[in-house]
Protein backbone atom coordinates (compact mmCIF):
# COMPACT_ATOMS: atom_id res chain seq x y z
CA UNK A 1 0.00 0.00 0.00
CA UNK A 2 2.70 2.46 1.05
CA UNK A 3 4.78 1.51 -1.90
CA UNK A 4 1.79 2.30 -4.12
CA UNK A 5 1.28 5.70 -2.54
CA UNK A 6 4.82 6.88 -3.17
CA UNK A 7 4.74 5.69 -6.77
CA UNK A 8 2.24 8.47 -7.31
CA UNK A 9 3.54 11.09 -4.91
CA UNK A 10 7.13 11.16 -6.12
CA UNK A 11 6.50 11.70 -9.84
CA UNK A 12 3.67 14.13 -9.04
CA UNK A 13 5.67 16.33 -6.70
CA UNK A 14 9.23 16.04 -7.94
CA UNK A 15 9.00 18.00 -11.24
CA UNK A 16 7.32 21.00 -9.59
CA UNK A 17 9.68 20.92 -6.63
CA UNK A 18 12.67 20.79 -8.96
CA UNK A 19 11.54 23.66 -11.21
CA UNK A 20 10.46 25.75 -8.24
CA UNK A 21 13.60 25.02 -6.26
CA UNK A 22 16.02 25.82 -9.07
CA UNK A 23 14.33 28.93 -10.50
CA UNK A 24 12.62 30.47 -7.46
CA UNK A 25 13.97 29.30 -4.09
CA UNK A 26 17.62 29.05 -5.11
CA UNK A 27 17.75 32.57 -6.61
CA UNK A 28 16.04 34.05 -3.55
CA UNK A 29 18.47 32.28 -1.24
CA UNK A 30 21.46 33.40 -3.32
CA UNK A 31 20.20 36.99 -3.36
CA UNK A 32 20.76 37.36 0.37
CA UNK A 33 24.39 36.35 -0.08
CA UNK A 34 25.00 38.40 -3.24
CA UNK A 35 23.85 41.52 -1.42
CA UNK A 36 26.85 41.16 0.88
CA UNK A 37 29.42 41.01 -1.93
CA UNK A 38 31.10 43.54 -4.16
CA UNK A 39 30.38 42.10 -7.56
CA UNK A 40 30.81 44.11 -10.72
CA UNK A 41 30.91 42.91 -14.27
CA UNK A 42 30.64 39.30 -15.30
CA UNK A 43 33.67 37.99 -13.42
CA UNK A 44 33.00 35.21 -10.98
CA UNK A 45 35.06 37.04 -8.41
CA UNK A 46 32.70 38.20 -5.68
CA UNK A 47 34.60 39.39 -2.59
CA UNK A 48 32.55 39.36 0.60
CA UNK A 49 32.19 42.94 1.87
CA UNK A 50 29.67 42.64 4.69
CA UNK A 51 27.24 45.50 4.83
CA UNK A 52 29.24 47.82 2.54
CA UNK A 53 26.52 47.87 -0.11
CA UNK A 54 23.95 49.02 2.42
CA UNK A 55 26.31 51.71 3.68
CA UNK A 56 26.82 52.88 0.13
CA UNK A 57 23.05 53.32 -0.22
CA UNK A 58 23.05 55.88 2.60
CA UNK A 59 25.15 58.25 0.48
CA UNK A 60 23.62 57.37 -2.88
CA UNK A 61 21.71 60.44 -4.02
CA UNK A 62 20.08 58.55 -6.89
CA UNK A 63 18.86 55.83 -4.56
CA UNK A 64 17.22 58.36 -2.24
CA UNK A 65 15.76 60.19 -5.19
CA UNK A 66 14.07 56.96 -6.32
CA UNK A 67 13.01 56.02 -2.80
CA UNK A 68 11.37 59.42 -2.29
CA UNK A 69 9.23 58.86 -5.37
CA UNK A 70 8.18 55.44 -4.09
CA UNK A 71 7.34 56.96 -0.71
CA UNK A 72 5.20 59.65 -2.33
CA UNK A 73 3.42 57.02 -4.43
CA UNK A 74 2.96 54.90 -1.32
CA UNK A 75 0.84 57.70 0.11
CA UNK A 76 -0.93 58.81 -3.06
CA UNK A 77 -1.79 55.57 -4.89
CA UNK A 78 -3.54 53.58 -2.13
CA UNK A 79 -5.51 56.55 -0.80
CA UNK A 80 -6.66 57.82 -4.20
CA UNK A 81 -7.51 54.36 -5.50
CA UNK A 82 -9.34 53.21 -2.39
CA UNK A 83 -11.28 56.48 -2.08
CA UNK A 84 -12.45 56.39 -5.70
CA UNK A 85 -13.30 52.70 -5.75
CA UNK A 86 -15.16 52.96 -2.43
CA UNK A 87 -17.21 55.85 -3.81
CA UNK A 88 -18.07 54.03 -7.03
CA UNK A 89 -18.85 50.71 -5.37
CA UNK A 90 -21.06 52.42 -2.79
CA UNK A 91 -22.95 54.16 -5.59
CA UNK A 92 -23.51 50.85 -7.36
CA UNK A 93 -24.15 48.52 -4.42
CA UNK A 94 -26.25 50.85 -2.32
CA UNK A 95 -27.95 52.71 -5.11
CA UNK A 96 -30.26 49.71 -5.14
CA UNK A 97 -31.90 48.00 -8.04
CA UNK A 98 -32.76 51.40 -9.42
CA UNK A 99 -29.23 51.84 -10.71
CA UNK A 100 -29.79 50.40 -14.15
CA UNK A 101 -26.77 50.03 -16.39
CA UNK A 102 -24.42 49.39 -13.47
CA UNK A 103 -23.18 46.33 -15.33
CA UNK A 104 -21.54 48.41 -18.07
CA UNK A 105 -19.75 50.58 -15.51
CA UNK A 106 -18.28 47.48 -13.91
CA UNK A 107 -17.24 45.84 -17.16
CA UNK A 108 -15.55 48.93 -18.59
CA UNK A 109 -13.78 50.13 -15.46
CA UNK A 110 -12.33 46.68 -14.80
CA UNK A 111 -10.89 46.36 -18.29
CA UNK A 112 -7.50 48.11 -17.77
CA UNK A 113 -6.80 45.58 -15.03
CA UNK A 114 -6.43 42.77 -17.56
CA UNK A 115 -4.08 44.71 -19.85
CA UNK A 116 -0.34 44.60 -19.33
CA UNK A 117 1.30 47.62 -17.74
CA UNK A 118 3.37 47.96 -20.92
CA UNK A 119 0.31 48.34 -23.14
CA UNK A 120 -1.22 50.79 -20.67
CA UNK A 121 2.03 52.73 -20.47
CA UNK A 122 2.46 52.98 -24.24
CA UNK A 123 -1.18 53.98 -24.68
CA UNK A 124 -0.91 56.76 -22.12
CA UNK A 125 2.41 57.98 -23.42
CA UNK A 126 0.50 58.62 -26.66
CA UNK A 127 -2.25 60.40 -24.73
CA UNK A 128 0.35 62.63 -23.05
CA UNK A 129 2.42 63.14 -26.19
CA UNK A 130 3.06 66.88 -26.75
CA UNK A 131 2.25 66.86 -30.50
CA UNK A 132 -0.05 63.98 -31.30
CA UNK A 133 -1.41 63.50 -27.77
CA UNK A 134 -5.11 63.74 -27.19
CA UNK A 135 -4.69 65.62 -23.91
CA UNK A 136 -2.99 68.67 -25.43
CA UNK A 137 -5.39 68.41 -28.36
CA UNK A 138 -8.29 68.57 -25.94
CA UNK A 139 -6.84 71.60 -24.15
CA UNK A 140 -6.43 73.41 -27.49
CA UNK A 141 -9.99 72.62 -28.53
CA UNK A 142 -11.55 73.98 -25.34
CA UNK A 143 -9.43 77.12 -25.55
CA UNK A 144 -7.03 76.28 -22.74
CA UNK A 145 -4.06 75.95 -25.05
CA UNK A 146 -1.90 77.80 -22.53
CA UNK A 147 -2.14 74.77 -20.21
CA UNK A 148 -0.47 72.50 -22.75
CA UNK A 149 2.62 70.75 -21.43
CA UNK A 150 5.12 68.19 -22.58
CA UNK A 151 3.78 66.18 -19.58
CA UNK A 152 6.16 63.21 -19.65
CA UNK A 153 9.04 65.50 -20.62
CA UNK A 154 8.37 67.86 -17.75
CA UNK A 155 10.05 66.99 -14.41
CA UNK A 156 7.18 68.64 -12.56
CA UNK A 157 4.50 66.52 -14.18
CA UNK A 158 5.96 63.18 -15.17
CA UNK A 159 5.52 61.39 -11.82
CA UNK A 160 1.97 62.68 -11.44
CA UNK A 161 1.14 61.53 -14.95
CA UNK A 162 2.33 58.04 -14.02
CA UNK A 163 0.38 58.15 -10.74
CA UNK A 164 -2.76 59.08 -12.67
CA UNK A 165 -2.30 56.09 -14.96
CA UNK A 166 -1.69 53.74 -12.02
CA UNK A 167 -4.90 54.88 -10.31
CA UNK A 168 -6.83 54.88 -13.59
CA UNK A 169 -5.97 51.24 -14.22
CA UNK A 170 -6.62 49.90 -10.69
CA UNK A 171 -9.87 51.54 -9.59
CA UNK A 172 -12.09 49.08 -11.49
CA UNK A 173 -10.50 46.10 -9.79
CA UNK A 174 -11.10 47.33 -6.26
CA UNK A 175 -14.54 48.52 -7.22
CA UNK A 176 -15.50 44.89 -8.02
CA UNK A 177 -13.82 43.70 -4.83
CA UNK A 178 -15.70 46.20 -2.66
CA UNK A 179 -19.07 45.60 -4.34
CA UNK A 180 -18.71 41.90 -3.52
CA UNK A 181 -17.83 42.80 0.06
CA UNK A 182 -20.73 45.18 0.47
CA UNK A 183 -23.17 42.61 -0.82
CA UNK A 184 -22.06 40.10 1.79
CA UNK A 185 -23.09 42.40 4.63
CA UNK A 186 -26.31 41.11 6.23
CA UNK A 187 -29.36 43.26 5.58
CA UNK A 188 -30.63 43.29 9.16
CA UNK A 189 -27.67 45.41 10.20
CA UNK A 190 -28.95 48.17 7.95
CA UNK A 191 -32.51 47.57 9.16
CA UNK A 192 -31.38 48.11 12.73
CA UNK A 193 -29.57 51.27 11.73
CA UNK A 194 -32.64 52.57 9.92
CA UNK A 195 -34.75 51.94 12.99
CA UNK A 196 -32.22 53.87 15.01
CA UNK A 197 -32.64 56.69 12.55
CA UNK A 198 -29.09 56.64 11.28
CA UNK A 199 -28.48 58.53 8.07
CA UNK A 200 -27.19 56.76 4.98
CA UNK A 201 -23.90 58.54 5.56
CA UNK A 202 -23.60 57.17 9.09
CA UNK A 203 -24.66 53.71 7.97
CA UNK A 204 -21.78 53.77 5.50
CA UNK A 205 -19.14 54.81 8.03
CA UNK A 206 -20.61 52.89 10.96
CA UNK A 207 -21.55 49.61 9.26
CA UNK A 208 -20.18 49.27 5.75
CA UNK A 209 -16.62 50.43 6.29
CA UNK A 210 -15.85 48.43 9.45
CA UNK A 211 -17.30 45.29 7.88
CA UNK A 212 -15.18 45.75 4.77
CA UNK A 213 -12.05 45.48 6.90
CA UNK A 214 -10.65 42.42 5.11
CA UNK A 215 -11.28 43.92 1.70
CA UNK A 216 -9.71 47.23 2.67
CA UNK A 217 -6.72 45.37 4.05
CA UNK A 218 -6.23 43.59 0.73
CA UNK A 219 -6.64 46.85 -1.17
CA UNK A 220 -4.06 48.73 0.88
CA UNK A 221 -1.53 45.91 0.74
CA UNK A 222 -1.97 45.46 -3.01
CA UNK A 223 -1.82 49.13 -3.89
CA UNK A 224 1.09 49.61 -1.50
CA UNK A 225 3.02 46.79 -3.16
CA UNK A 226 2.33 48.21 -6.61
CA UNK A 227 3.51 51.64 -5.41
CA UNK A 228 6.77 49.92 -4.43
CA UNK A 229 7.03 48.42 -7.91
CA UNK A 230 5.77 50.64 -10.79
CA UNK A 231 8.62 49.23 -12.89
CA UNK A 232 6.79 48.66 -16.17
CA UNK A 233 4.95 52.00 -16.21
CA UNK A 234 8.09 53.98 -15.42
CA UNK A 235 10.21 51.98 -17.85
CA UNK A 236 7.77 52.69 -20.68
CA UNK A 237 6.57 56.21 -19.85
CA UNK A 238 9.77 57.67 -18.43
CA UNK A 239 12.87 56.30 -20.12
CA UNK A 240 15.85 56.23 -17.71
CA UNK A 241 13.62 57.46 -14.90
CA UNK A 242 12.32 60.48 -16.81
CA UNK A 243 13.74 63.98 -17.24
CA UNK A 244 16.21 64.69 -14.38
CA UNK A 245 15.15 61.27 -13.06
CA UNK A 246 11.98 62.95 -11.82
CA UNK A 247 10.03 59.69 -12.02
CA UNK A 248 12.71 57.19 -11.06
CA UNK A 249 11.66 54.40 -8.69
CA UNK A 250 13.72 51.80 -6.80
CA UNK A 251 12.72 48.88 -8.99
CA UNK A 252 13.86 50.67 -12.16
CA UNK A 253 17.04 51.99 -10.53
CA UNK A 254 17.86 48.49 -9.38
CA UNK A 255 17.23 47.02 -12.86
CA UNK A 256 19.42 49.73 -14.38
CA UNK A 257 22.29 49.09 -11.96
CA UNK A 258 22.19 45.34 -12.54
CA UNK A 259 21.50 44.94 -16.24
CA UNK A 260 22.94 48.12 -17.73
CA UNK A 261 25.78 48.87 -15.33
CA UNK A 262 26.57 45.29 -14.19
CA UNK A 263 26.75 46.29 -10.52
CA UNK A 264 25.20 43.01 -9.43
CA UNK A 265 26.12 43.07 -5.75
CA UNK A 266 24.85 46.57 -5.09
CA UNK A 267 21.70 46.03 -7.16
CA UNK A 268 20.85 42.90 -5.21
CA UNK A 269 21.31 44.79 -1.96
CA UNK A 270 18.70 47.25 -3.21
CA UNK A 271 16.48 44.25 -3.95
CA UNK A 272 16.84 43.22 -0.31
CA UNK A 273 15.74 46.70 0.77
CA UNK A 274 12.72 46.30 -1.52
CA UNK A 275 11.90 43.00 0.19
CA UNK A 276 12.17 44.57 3.66
CA UNK A 277 9.95 47.47 2.62
CA UNK A 278 7.24 45.16 1.27
CA UNK A 279 7.27 43.02 4.40
CA UNK A 280 7.09 46.08 6.65
CA UNK A 281 4.25 47.46 4.57
CA UNK A 282 2.19 44.26 4.80
CA UNK A 283 2.71 43.91 8.55
CA UNK A 284 1.90 47.58 9.10
CA UNK A 285 -1.35 47.47 7.14
CA UNK A 286 -2.49 44.33 8.95
CA UNK A 287 -1.62 45.89 12.32
CA UNK A 288 -3.43 49.13 11.58
CA UNK A 289 -6.60 47.50 10.31
CA UNK A 290 -6.61 45.13 13.28
CA UNK A 291 -6.71 48.09 15.64
CA UNK A 292 -9.68 49.50 13.79
CA UNK A 293 -11.56 46.31 14.49
CA UNK A 294 -11.10 46.65 18.27
CA UNK A 295 -12.36 50.22 18.21
CA UNK A 296 -15.45 49.05 16.40
CA UNK B 1 -10.33 35.70 5.38
CA UNK B 2 -10.81 33.48 2.38
CA UNK B 3 -14.03 31.67 3.20
CA UNK B 4 -16.12 34.67 4.13
CA UNK B 5 -14.56 36.82 1.46
CA UNK B 6 -14.96 34.55 -1.53
CA UNK B 7 -18.44 33.20 -1.05
CA UNK B 8 -20.30 36.38 -2.02
CA UNK B 9 -18.29 36.77 -5.21
CA UNK B 10 -20.29 33.96 -6.72
CA UNK B 11 -23.32 36.19 -6.74
CA UNK B 12 -21.66 39.49 -7.31
CA UNK B 13 -24.39 40.80 -9.61
CA UNK B 14 -25.82 43.90 -7.97
CA UNK B 15 -29.36 43.46 -9.25
CA UNK B 16 -29.48 39.98 -7.68
CA UNK B 17 -29.16 41.34 -4.16
CA UNK B 18 -31.41 44.32 -3.83
CA UNK B 19 -31.90 43.26 -0.20
CA UNK B 20 -28.91 45.26 0.99
CA UNK B 21 -30.19 48.45 -0.44
CA UNK B 22 -33.82 47.83 0.38
CA UNK B 23 -34.04 49.51 3.77
CA UNK B 24 -32.22 52.52 2.47
CA UNK B 25 -34.39 52.53 -0.62
CA UNK B 26 -37.49 52.39 1.51
CA UNK B 27 -36.56 55.79 2.76
CA UNK B 28 -36.15 56.72 -0.82
CA UNK B 29 -33.07 56.88 -2.91
CA UNK B 30 -34.20 60.11 -4.48
CA UNK B 31 -34.36 60.62 -8.20
CA UNK B 32 -31.77 63.29 -7.88
CA UNK B 33 -29.41 60.97 -6.04
CA UNK B 34 -29.83 58.31 -8.73
CA UNK B 35 -29.08 60.80 -11.47
CA UNK B 36 -26.03 62.01 -9.57
CA UNK B 37 -24.82 58.44 -9.08
CA UNK B 38 -25.16 57.75 -12.79
CA UNK B 39 -23.39 60.96 -13.65
CA UNK B 40 -20.41 60.15 -11.44
CA UNK B 41 -20.13 56.56 -12.66
CA UNK B 42 -20.61 57.52 -16.28
CA UNK B 43 -17.88 60.15 -16.09
CA UNK B 44 -15.43 57.57 -14.78
CA UNK B 45 -16.48 55.00 -17.36
CA UNK B 46 -15.95 57.46 -20.21
CA UNK B 47 -12.60 58.42 -18.70
CA UNK B 48 -11.55 54.75 -18.69
CA UNK B 49 -12.89 53.90 -22.13
CA UNK B 50 -11.82 57.02 -23.99
CA UNK B 51 -8.07 56.28 -24.39
CA UNK B 52 -8.89 52.85 -25.84
CA UNK B 53 -11.44 54.24 -28.29
CA UNK B 54 -9.08 57.03 -29.31
CA UNK B 55 -6.36 54.44 -29.91
CA UNK B 56 -8.56 52.25 -32.14
CA UNK B 57 -9.80 55.23 -34.16
CA UNK B 58 -6.29 56.63 -34.52
CA UNK B 59 -4.90 53.32 -35.73
CA UNK B 60 -6.96 53.79 -38.93
CA UNK B 61 -5.56 57.25 -39.69
CA UNK B 62 -2.66 58.47 -41.80
CA UNK B 63 0.27 60.13 -40.08
CA UNK B 64 -0.90 63.50 -41.45
CA UNK B 65 -4.31 63.04 -39.89
CA UNK B 66 -2.75 61.99 -36.60
CA UNK B 67 -0.76 65.21 -36.46
CA UNK B 68 -3.14 67.75 -37.90
CA UNK B 69 -6.68 66.59 -37.15
CA UNK B 70 -6.52 64.70 -33.87
CA UNK B 71 -10.24 65.17 -33.18
CA UNK B 72 -11.60 64.10 -36.55
CA UNK B 73 -12.51 60.61 -37.65
CA UNK B 74 -10.19 59.09 -40.28
CA UNK B 75 -11.06 60.02 -43.86
CA UNK B 76 -10.66 56.38 -44.87
CA UNK B 77 -9.96 53.16 -42.96
CA UNK B 78 -6.26 52.59 -43.46
CA UNK B 79 -6.03 48.84 -42.97
CA UNK B 80 -2.52 49.01 -44.36
CA UNK B 81 -1.41 50.42 -40.99
CA UNK B 82 -2.18 47.02 -39.50
CA UNK B 83 -0.32 45.20 -42.26
CA UNK B 84 2.69 47.45 -41.70
CA UNK B 85 2.56 46.92 -37.96
CA UNK B 86 2.25 43.16 -38.41
CA UNK B 87 5.16 42.75 -40.82
CA UNK B 88 7.48 45.80 -40.89
CA UNK B 89 7.20 46.54 -37.19
CA UNK B 90 7.46 42.80 -36.34
CA UNK B 91 4.30 42.76 -34.24
CA UNK B 92 3.40 39.52 -36.04
CA UNK B 93 6.64 37.88 -34.99
CA UNK B 94 6.33 39.10 -31.38
CA UNK B 95 2.77 37.85 -31.33
CA UNK B 96 3.85 34.40 -32.44
CA UNK B 97 6.70 34.35 -29.89
CA UNK B 98 4.27 35.22 -27.10
CA UNK B 99 1.92 32.52 -28.30
CA UNK B 100 4.68 29.89 -28.23
CA UNK B 101 5.94 30.86 -24.79
CA UNK B 102 2.55 31.29 -23.13
CA UNK B 103 1.09 28.09 -24.60
CA UNK B 104 4.09 26.11 -23.42
CA UNK B 105 4.13 27.71 -20.00
CA UNK B 106 0.36 27.32 -19.52
CA UNK B 107 0.44 23.59 -20.32
CA UNK B 108 3.45 23.00 -18.10
CA UNK B 109 2.02 25.12 -15.26
CA UNK B 110 -1.38 23.45 -15.27
CA UNK B 111 0.13 19.96 -15.48
CA UNK B 112 2.75 20.44 -12.76
CA UNK B 113 0.52 22.47 -10.47
CA UNK B 114 -2.47 20.12 -10.65
CA UNK B 115 -0.36 17.01 -10.04
CA UNK B 116 1.51 18.55 -7.14
CA UNK B 117 -1.58 20.15 -5.61
CA UNK B 118 -3.37 16.81 -5.87
CA UNK B 119 -0.55 14.87 -4.22
CA UNK B 120 -0.24 17.45 -1.44
CA UNK B 121 -3.99 17.76 -0.88
CA UNK B 122 -5.04 14.10 -0.92
CA UNK B 123 -2.05 12.15 0.40
CA UNK B 124 -0.46 12.18 3.78
CA UNK B 125 3.31 11.81 3.85
CA UNK B 126 6.16 13.18 5.93
CA UNK B 127 7.20 16.63 4.73
CA UNK B 128 3.83 17.34 3.13
CA UNK B 129 3.17 20.51 5.13
CA UNK B 130 6.73 21.78 4.77
CA UNK B 131 6.60 21.37 1.00
CA UNK B 132 3.27 23.15 0.84
CA UNK B 133 4.52 26.12 2.83
CA UNK B 134 7.70 26.25 0.76
CA UNK B 135 5.56 26.67 -2.34
CA UNK B 136 3.44 29.31 -0.61
CA UNK B 137 6.53 31.30 0.40
CA UNK B 138 6.99 32.22 -3.26
CA UNK B 139 3.88 34.41 -3.04
CA UNK B 140 5.54 36.69 -0.51
CA UNK B 141 8.75 37.82 -2.16
CA UNK B 142 9.10 40.60 -4.74
CA UNK B 143 10.44 39.16 -7.98
CA UNK B 144 13.02 41.96 -8.12
CA UNK B 145 14.95 40.35 -5.29
CA UNK B 146 15.50 37.24 -7.41
CA UNK B 147 16.37 38.95 -10.71
CA UNK B 148 20.16 38.94 -10.58
CA UNK B 149 20.64 35.38 -9.28
CA UNK B 150 17.86 34.15 -11.59
CA UNK B 151 19.64 35.59 -14.59
CA UNK B 152 22.82 33.73 -13.70
CA UNK B 153 21.03 30.45 -12.98
CA UNK B 154 19.36 30.63 -16.40
CA UNK B 155 22.64 31.63 -18.03
CA UNK B 156 24.54 28.74 -16.44
CA UNK B 157 21.92 26.36 -17.83
CA UNK B 158 22.44 27.94 -21.28
CA UNK B 159 18.78 28.92 -21.43
CA UNK B 160 19.13 32.69 -21.86
CA UNK B 161 17.50 33.79 -25.11
CA UNK B 162 15.59 30.54 -25.58
CA UNK B 163 11.87 29.84 -25.55
CA UNK B 164 12.42 26.80 -23.29
CA UNK B 165 14.12 29.06 -20.74
CA UNK B 166 11.20 31.51 -20.63
CA UNK B 167 8.64 28.70 -20.51
CA UNK B 168 10.26 27.01 -17.54
CA UNK B 169 10.83 30.30 -15.67
CA UNK B 170 7.24 31.47 -16.27
CA UNK B 171 6.10 28.10 -14.95
CA UNK B 172 8.30 28.30 -11.88
CA UNK B 173 6.87 31.71 -10.91
CA UNK B 174 3.28 30.63 -11.64
CA UNK B 175 3.49 27.53 -9.45
CA UNK B 176 2.99 29.09 -5.98
CA UNK B 177 -0.39 30.64 -6.71
CA UNK B 178 -1.56 27.77 -8.92
CA UNK B 179 -0.66 25.09 -6.38
CA UNK B 180 -2.19 27.13 -3.58
CA UNK B 181 -5.45 27.60 -5.47
CA UNK B 182 -5.75 24.02 -6.76
CA UNK B 183 -4.76 22.59 -3.36
CA UNK B 184 -7.86 24.19 -1.87
CA UNK B 185 -9.88 22.95 -4.80
CA UNK B 186 -8.78 19.31 -4.55
CA UNK B 187 -9.42 19.37 -0.80
CA UNK B 188 -12.99 20.44 -1.38
CA UNK B 189 -13.76 17.64 -3.88
CA UNK B 190 -15.69 14.65 -2.49
CA UNK B 191 -13.61 11.48 -2.15
CA UNK B 192 -16.32 8.90 -2.89
CA UNK B 193 -15.94 8.83 -6.66
CA UNK B 194 -12.20 8.31 -6.42
CA UNK B 195 -12.64 5.58 -3.79
CA UNK B 196 -15.17 3.81 -5.99
CA UNK B 197 -12.70 3.92 -8.87
CA UNK B 198 -9.97 2.47 -6.66
CA UNK B 199 -12.28 -0.36 -5.56
CA UNK B 200 -12.90 -1.01 -9.24
CA UNK B 201 -9.17 -1.52 -9.59
CA UNK B 202 -8.16 1.72 -11.31
CA UNK B 203 -4.51 2.69 -10.92
CA UNK B 204 -3.74 5.86 -8.92
CA UNK B 205 -2.75 7.59 -12.16
CA UNK B 206 -6.05 6.76 -13.82
CA UNK B 207 -7.92 7.96 -10.76
CA UNK B 208 -6.15 11.29 -11.11
CA UNK B 209 -6.38 11.80 -14.87
CA UNK B 210 -9.80 10.20 -15.49
CA UNK B 211 -11.67 11.02 -12.29
CA UNK B 212 -10.16 13.86 -10.29
CA UNK B 213 -8.91 16.11 -13.09
CA UNK B 214 -12.30 16.31 -14.87
CA UNK B 215 -13.94 17.07 -11.53
CA UNK B 216 -11.42 19.87 -10.96
CA UNK B 217 -12.19 21.50 -14.30
CA UNK B 218 -13.71 24.74 -12.89
CA UNK B 219 -10.61 25.22 -10.76
CA UNK B 220 -8.34 24.56 -13.72
CA UNK B 221 -10.22 27.09 -15.83
CA UNK B 222 -9.91 29.74 -13.11
CA UNK B 223 -6.19 29.10 -12.67
CA UNK B 224 -5.79 28.97 -16.45
CA UNK B 225 -7.35 32.41 -16.97
CA UNK B 226 -5.34 33.85 -14.12
CA UNK B 227 -2.08 32.47 -15.51
CA UNK B 228 -2.88 33.41 -19.11
CA UNK B 229 -3.24 37.06 -18.14
CA UNK B 230 -0.18 37.01 -15.91
CA UNK B 231 2.03 35.25 -18.45
CA UNK B 232 0.79 37.08 -21.55
CA UNK B 233 1.42 40.40 -19.80
CA UNK B 234 4.77 39.41 -18.28
CA UNK B 235 7.44 42.07 -18.87
CA UNK B 236 10.35 41.98 -16.44
CA UNK B 237 11.23 38.29 -16.92
CA UNK B 238 11.55 38.41 -20.74
CA UNK B 239 13.34 41.75 -20.40
CA UNK B 240 16.24 40.10 -18.58
CA UNK B 241 16.05 36.58 -20.05
CA UNK B 242 15.32 37.22 -23.75
CA UNK B 243 17.98 39.52 -25.21
CA UNK B 244 17.47 38.22 -28.76
CA UNK B 245 15.24 40.73 -30.67
CA UNK B 246 13.96 38.01 -33.00
CA UNK B 247 12.44 36.23 -30.04
CA UNK B 248 11.02 39.21 -28.14
CA UNK B 249 7.61 38.53 -26.66
CA UNK B 250 4.79 40.96 -27.32
CA UNK B 251 5.01 43.28 -24.33
CA UNK B 252 8.78 43.47 -24.65
CA UNK B 253 8.60 44.09 -28.39
CA UNK B 254 5.98 46.77 -27.96
CA UNK B 255 8.07 48.64 -25.39
CA UNK B 256 11.03 48.39 -27.78
CA UNK B 257 8.94 49.67 -30.71
CA UNK B 258 7.46 52.54 -28.74
CA UNK B 259 10.97 53.90 -28.23
CA UNK B 260 12.37 53.07 -31.66
CA UNK B 261 9.33 53.94 -33.79
CA UNK B 262 8.95 57.19 -31.94
CA UNK B 263 12.15 58.32 -33.58
CA UNK B 264 11.17 56.95 -36.94
CA UNK B 265 7.74 58.55 -36.58
CA UNK B 266 5.61 55.82 -38.08
CA UNK B 267 2.85 56.69 -35.67
CA UNK B 268 0.00 55.05 -37.52
CA UNK B 269 1.75 51.67 -37.48
CA UNK B 270 2.46 52.07 -33.78
CA UNK B 271 -1.18 52.74 -32.99
CA UNK B 272 -2.19 49.77 -35.14
CA UNK B 273 0.39 47.60 -33.35
CA UNK B 274 -0.94 48.64 -29.98
CA UNK B 275 -4.47 47.76 -31.09
CA UNK B 276 -3.35 44.32 -32.30
CA UNK B 277 -1.55 43.74 -29.01
CA UNK B 278 -4.72 44.40 -27.05
CA UNK B 279 -6.96 42.12 -29.08
CA UNK B 280 -6.27 38.71 -27.46
CA UNK B 281 -6.71 40.06 -23.94
CA UNK B 282 -9.83 41.95 -25.02
CA UNK B 283 -11.30 38.76 -26.49
CA UNK B 284 -10.51 36.70 -23.40
CA UNK B 285 -12.03 39.45 -21.27
CA UNK B 286 -15.21 39.82 -23.30
CA UNK B 287 -15.90 36.08 -23.33
CA UNK B 288 -14.91 35.29 -19.76
CA UNK B 289 -15.70 38.68 -18.29
CA UNK B 290 -17.41 37.51 -15.13
CA UNK B 291 -15.01 34.62 -14.64
CA UNK B 292 -12.01 36.91 -15.07
CA UNK B 293 -13.39 39.38 -12.56
CA UNK B 294 -14.17 36.60 -10.10
CA UNK B 295 -10.90 34.82 -10.68
CA UNK B 296 -8.77 37.89 -10.12
CA UNK B 297 -10.69 39.16 -7.09
CA UNK B 298 -10.87 35.72 -5.45
CA UNK B 299 -7.16 35.45 -6.07
CA UNK B 300 -6.65 38.76 -4.29
CA UNK B 301 -8.65 37.76 -1.23
CA UNK B 302 -6.95 34.40 -0.94
CA UNK B 303 -3.43 35.58 -1.62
Amino acid sequence: MHHHKYRLIIPFVLPSALIYGVFVLWPYAQALYFSLTRWRGFSRNRPFVGLDNFERMLDDRLFWNALEHNALMLVVLPSATVALSLLFSALIAQGGRGLRGAEIYRIVSFFPQVMSAVVIGVLWSFVFHPNIGVLNGFLRVIGLGSLQRTWLGDPQWVLWAIALVAVWSSVGFFMILFIAGMQSIPTDLYDAATVDGASRWRAFFGITLPLLRDHLQVAFVFMGLSALDLFALVQVMAENGGPSRAADVIARYMYDLAFNKSQFGYATAIGVVLLILSLVLSVLVVQLTQRERIEF
Amino acid sequence: MSSEGTQPLGRARPQETPAVAAPLLRRGMGNLATVAAHLVLMTWTVFVAFPFLWMVVTSFKTDQEIFFSPWRLPSALRWENFARAWTDASIGRYFLNSLIVVTGAMVLTLLCASMTAYALARFDFPGNRILYYCFLAGLMFPVFLALVPLFFVVRDLHLVGTFQGLIIVYTAYSLPFSIFFLHGFFRSLPGEVAEAAIVDGASPYRVFFDVMLPMAQPGLVAVGIFNFLGQWNQFILPLILMPNPDRYVLSQGLAFLAIQRGYESDWSALFAGLTITMLPTLIVYVFFQRRVQQGLTVGALKG
